[in-house]
């Protein structure tokens, strides 16, 4: 193999940010307890460097590296630019909560470069190996970080949780992709898509592998019948890791799809479509209706996640570019309004206070007019309520769906909206129009106020101007 | 005046930004600043708004003061503004009712005056806005949008029960809107356009044009309020505070009626037509029955809130009886339509003075008194003369006194409906027994009488403030009542273009 077949100067960013990583490694190792806030600092030099070089990549066309293990596309490009923001705001939202509670130890940044690492290997792969070494890297990290708190019970049974039946859903996964594997003789996805199209008739391991591989997807996403362990791991994590669990390996599960199935098995797409329809009603039917039973804050948005997921399945199962972009937008904006969520949760949070109850939020609006109203744009974004961006979203979507013909299907999805705007307004009304029950003044370092501020506002930025974004998805599919 | 300035692009932001800006402001040290700058800003928009109508064309039907750029160009979404004859009067209903709501709520709101009044100002751009959209997507994120603010002034404000009436009122909007926004997907993909005025011209057949106008019907039934799906009105009302109660009724109920005006009637006439008895049957129904249902009410706010629902009967019974009247061999031209259209269009402007008098009348009682029970009222005119006098002439015309704006277009709507079928029109007539019964009744107990209680004895007049509001809206009500004209006028090339769409069949 010679170099230029590896042609290694696409993966550029994966390598910084690997070399990151073990850097990031090795100088923690070496720092004292009261420096270690040169470990975050590193981390965040070293992701925008990382994103520095994503931005220089701007592929043509599809560019090929590893021996046709490694893709980059615009579709990947504008991913990994995503997922790489998303967690760097993580990290700017955990620094205070991790100190506060004695936890803020280099391990967390590490841990989360490499699980960063393991997305962006996902995004771009061309090959179900280097798929499912993107996913085991991210999902390996994430079992660490749920645990991170190991004196904490609750976050080590979430870890446990996390793992068997995480690993259970890998196990389903590889499964599929070794029967998918027998029938076409290739692990790559360009050319497993040019075998299934040559094939004929309906063939029956085929589509078991098919199911198995969709089994698999489905647990990653978090999509009904598969979504039992979100509420465990969302509640049982220490916030930070919740926030980071709930944005960017969102992104890296929509591209996982967008590989697997839309790229690979689109000529299957009859099949998958079928299960995903089942799936996507069934995610907004007990999202929706099950959060409106919860009350703890990081359960309930665990929830509403799971009719999230249901919303993007929606666009997922159009199977067309219109439909794939309407995804896309709906994962980017949902991952953007989950994080403010959690970045609100993690505001009110202080020493040995975890503020995960939803009576927690309440008489926000009197302790902080501002941050209160910033939870008002994201929670009327995620009802999908305009003028934010998430009517965008559900828009898009619906459109999709409209446009396959499958009018019944926009009708359920906004009927199920309709009761979940229920428990949003619910929110909403504790913050405004309850007495504050907590007096305590909200102090939070000034990183956190601006990032979190930020986040508020570009919500209803993107929802007053939403082409932009709009347009790079659309593109992406071109 | 102004008539080179981008008006409607100045009516919809200059009170959302400016409604910012109160905000921002805050209420550390006094919200004096905060509701001087919001009245500054509210008449600064009536007085922009008025250029729409000195520099209104009322010659043309078409659209004028059109604005247009792209928006979300992927999806041929366009900032598409313009007014006809039939958005504009409300337009200026919005910017003038908006006056008078900072000026209501001045002394009275001292909890987080800075955030009422921006909330009333963004309640004013996003109305302003639903008015003049001409892009069905722009349209309904104006009409989404607005449920923000008034669900944050019914609860923020409003009364004990404040938390149930709000969260009822928003799912049930919502509810109705969802469907509106599905139908529409559906239109795009039909017309290959958003706009509103494409959609005027799309042909759909009949199964199809039955799912949208119950889309719509859902939508704009709601909002109305019509039976039986008026619930959430008394409710809302009787929790929200005074300003809150005025712009729901004045503005927001009007915007049900508008829906069924730009979309429903044009975009589906064939079903409207088949159809045409359901309305009619719910019209009727909201006019005798809830008006039977406003007789018995002992709380002021829900009385007035039952005859609101009664009065935007006449309007989708104005409405929907065209096709009546057209399809009856009788009328040989379409003037019992025009005169049906118009007088719902003169109800929807009438209603929105008068409903806002008497819920800021309401307001000066319980500002007071705390109390909106009936009972706990007797003899006011003791000691309130000057306001009872008004009380009186509210009352009279929301009962329909010939003079007043409330007769003009009861009685357009009747005399229209008459050429249609007598016994529709003989049921929507008993109206004005209804009315005045129950409206008279609430005057005779509150004002009348002897001063029944040491509370009623110590209550102050009117102050300016509210002698101000009351005197111009008296006005407002005398002027449309006694020369109606200049509404009927500039609206009168748009309903005949209006009609051109009802009338004519859209089935493939």
């Amino acid at each position: 193999m010679t170099l230029e077949m590896l042609n290694l100067s696409i993966a550029i960013p994966e390598l910084f940010l690997l070399a990151l990583a073990c850097t990031v490694l090795v100088v923690d190792v070496y720092l004292k307890d009261e420096s270690r806030n040169v470990t975050y600092v590193l981390s965040q030099i070293g992701l925008i460097i990382t994103l520095v070089l994503i931005s220089q990549q701007s592929p043509e066309s599809r560019e090929l590296a590893f021996n046709g293990l490694f893709v980059n596309d615009f579709l990947a490009t504008v991913l990994k630019y995503s997922v790489v923001l998303l967690v760097a705001i993580v990290f700017v939202y955990s620094r205070q909560y991790l100190q506060d509670r004695n936890i803020f130890k280099g391990e967390f940044y590490v841990l989360g470069l490499f699980g960063l690492l393991g997305m962006m290997v996902m995004i771009s792969s061309n090959h179900f190996l280097s798929m499912y070494l993107g996913l085991e890297l991210l999902s390996l990290s994430l079992y660490a970080m749920v645990a991170f708190d190991r004196d904490n019970p609750n976050a080590a049974e979430s870890a446990m949780k996390y793992f068997v039946l995480g690993a259970i859903a890998s196990g389903m996964l590889l499964y599929g992709m070794s029967m998918v594997y027998g029938m076409t003789g290739s692990l790559n996805i360009v050319e497993v898509a040019v075998a299934l199209d040559k094939m004929e008739g309906n063939n029956i391991v085929l589509i078991f592998g098919l199911v198995f591989m969709v089994i698999g997807l489905s647990f990653k996403l978090g999509a009904v019948p598969f979504h039992m362990w979100i509420p465990d791991v969302y509640h049982g994590s220490p916030t930070t890791v919740t926030s980071y669990i709930a944005t960017a390996p969102k992104v890296a599960g929509f591209a996982m799809v967008i590989r697997l199935l839309a790229e690979s098995m689109g000529s299957l797409q009859a099949d998958w479509q079928g299960m995903f329809i089942i799936m996507a009603v069934l995610s907004m039917i007990l999202g929706n209706v099950i959060a409106i039973a919860q009350t703890n804050l990081k359960r309930l948005l665990a929830y509403s996640t799971i009719s999230h997921v249901g919303f993007i399945m929606l666009g997922l199962l159009a199977g067309n570019q219109e439909g794939y972009s309407a995804a896309m937008f709906y994962t980017l904006t949902y991952a953007l309004m989950s994080l403010g969520g959690f970045g609100v949760i993690i505001l009110l949070t202080r020493k040995g206070f975890e503020a995960d109850n939803i009576d927690d939020l309440k008489g926000l609006n009197q302790r902080s007019p501002w941050f209160a109203f910033m939870m008002l744009i994201i929670v009327f974004s995620m009802a999908g309520v305009p003028p934010t961006v998430g009517f965008w979203a559900k828009l898009a979507v619906l459109k999709a769906v409209v446009n396959i013909d499958m009018l019944w299907l926009a009708l359920v999805a906004v009927f199920f909206s309709i009761i979940g705007i229920f428990y949003y307004l619910r929110i909403v009304k504790l913050m405004y129009f309850d007495e504050a029950v907590d007096t305590n003044d909200i102090h939070c370092s000034r990183d956190m106020q601006l990032a979190l501020s930020a986040n508020g506002i570009s919500v209803l930025v993107l929802g007053l101007y939403p082409a932009a974004l709009m347009s790079i998805c659309i593109a992406a599919f071109a | 005046m102004f008539a080179d300035w981008p008006l409607l692009s100045l009516v919809v932001w200059l009170p959302i930004i400016g409604g910012a800006a109160v905000l921002l402001s805050g209420d550390k040290g006094g919200s004096e600043g905060s509701r001087r700058l919001a009245l500054i800003i509210s008449i600064a928009t009536f007085v922009l708004s008025l250029g729409l109508y000195t520099n209104f064309d009322s010659a043309t039907s078409a659209m004028q003061f059109e604005e247009r750029f792209e928006w979300i160009g992927d999806f041929n979404i366009y900032y598409h503004l313009g007014v006809d004859g039939i958005s504009m009067p409300l337009i200026i209903l919005t910017t003038f009712t908006t006056i008078l709501v900072i000026l209501a709520g001045w002394e009275v709101i001292q909890k987080r005056a800075s955030q009422y009044m921006a909330a009333f100002l963004i309640m004013e751009g996003l109305m302003n806005g639903v008015f003049s959209a001409l892009d069905s997507m722009f349209f309904y994120v104006f009409w989404e949008a607005m449920l923000i603010p008034m669900f944050v002034i019914i609860g923020v404000w409003g009364g004990p029960n404040r938390v149930y009436a709000t969260i009822k009122f928003f799912i049930y909007t919502f509810f109705g809107s969802v469907f509106m926004l599905v139908a529409m997907i559906y239109m795009y993909y039909q017309s290959g356009s958003f706009a509103i005025l494409d959609m005027h011209n799309l042909k759909l057949g009949i199964t199809e044009q039955t799912l949208i106008f119950f889309a719509f019907l859902a939508a704009f039934a709601v909002k109305v309020p019509m039976w039986p799906v008026h619930t959430w009105l008394p409710d809302a009302h009787v929790e929200a505070p005074t300003g809150g109660s005025v712009i729901l009724a004045a503005i927001m109920l009007k915007i049900g009626g508008y829906g069924f005006i730009r979309f429903a009637l044009p975009i589906t006439p064939d079903a409207s037509m088949s159809y045409d008895w359901l309305i009619i049957g719910m019209s009727l129904i909201a006019v005798v029955y809830i008006g039977f249902v406003a007789l018995v009410q002992s709380d002021m706010k829900k009385l007035v809130a039952y005859s609101s629902i009664a009065h935007m009967g006449f309007v989708t019974l104005g409405l929907f009886s065209v096709y009546q009247i057209l399809n009856n061999p009788a009328n040989t031209d379409i003037t019992g339509a025009v005169l049906a259209i118009e007088g719902a269009m003169v109800q929807m402007i009438s209603h929105g003075f008068i409903s806002g008098a008497m819920f800021l009348m309401i307001g000066v009682l319980y500002d007071r008194m705390h109390s909106r029970e009936i009972a706990d009222y007797g003899g006011v005119v003791n000691t309130m003369p000057i306001f009872a006098a008004f009380a009186v002439f509210f009352a009279m015309s929301n009962a329909g006194l010939p003079g007043t704006s409330g007769f003009v277009g009861e009685f357009m709507v009747i005399l229209a409906v008459f050429k249609a079928n007598f016994w529709i029109a003989f049921l929507a007539a008993t109206t004005l027994i209804l009315g005045a019964a129950y409206t008279l009744w609430m005057v005779k107990r509150v004002f009348y009488g002897e001063v029944t209680n040491e509370k009623v004895k110590a209550l102050q007049d009117l102050n300016q403030r509210e002698l101000l509001i009351m005197s111009i809206l008296a006005v407002a009500v005398l002027a449309l009542g006694l020369y109606p004209a200049p509404l009927v006028d500039v609206m009168h090339a748009s309903v005949d273009n209006l009609l051109q769409h009802i009338a004519q069949s859209k089935l493939p």
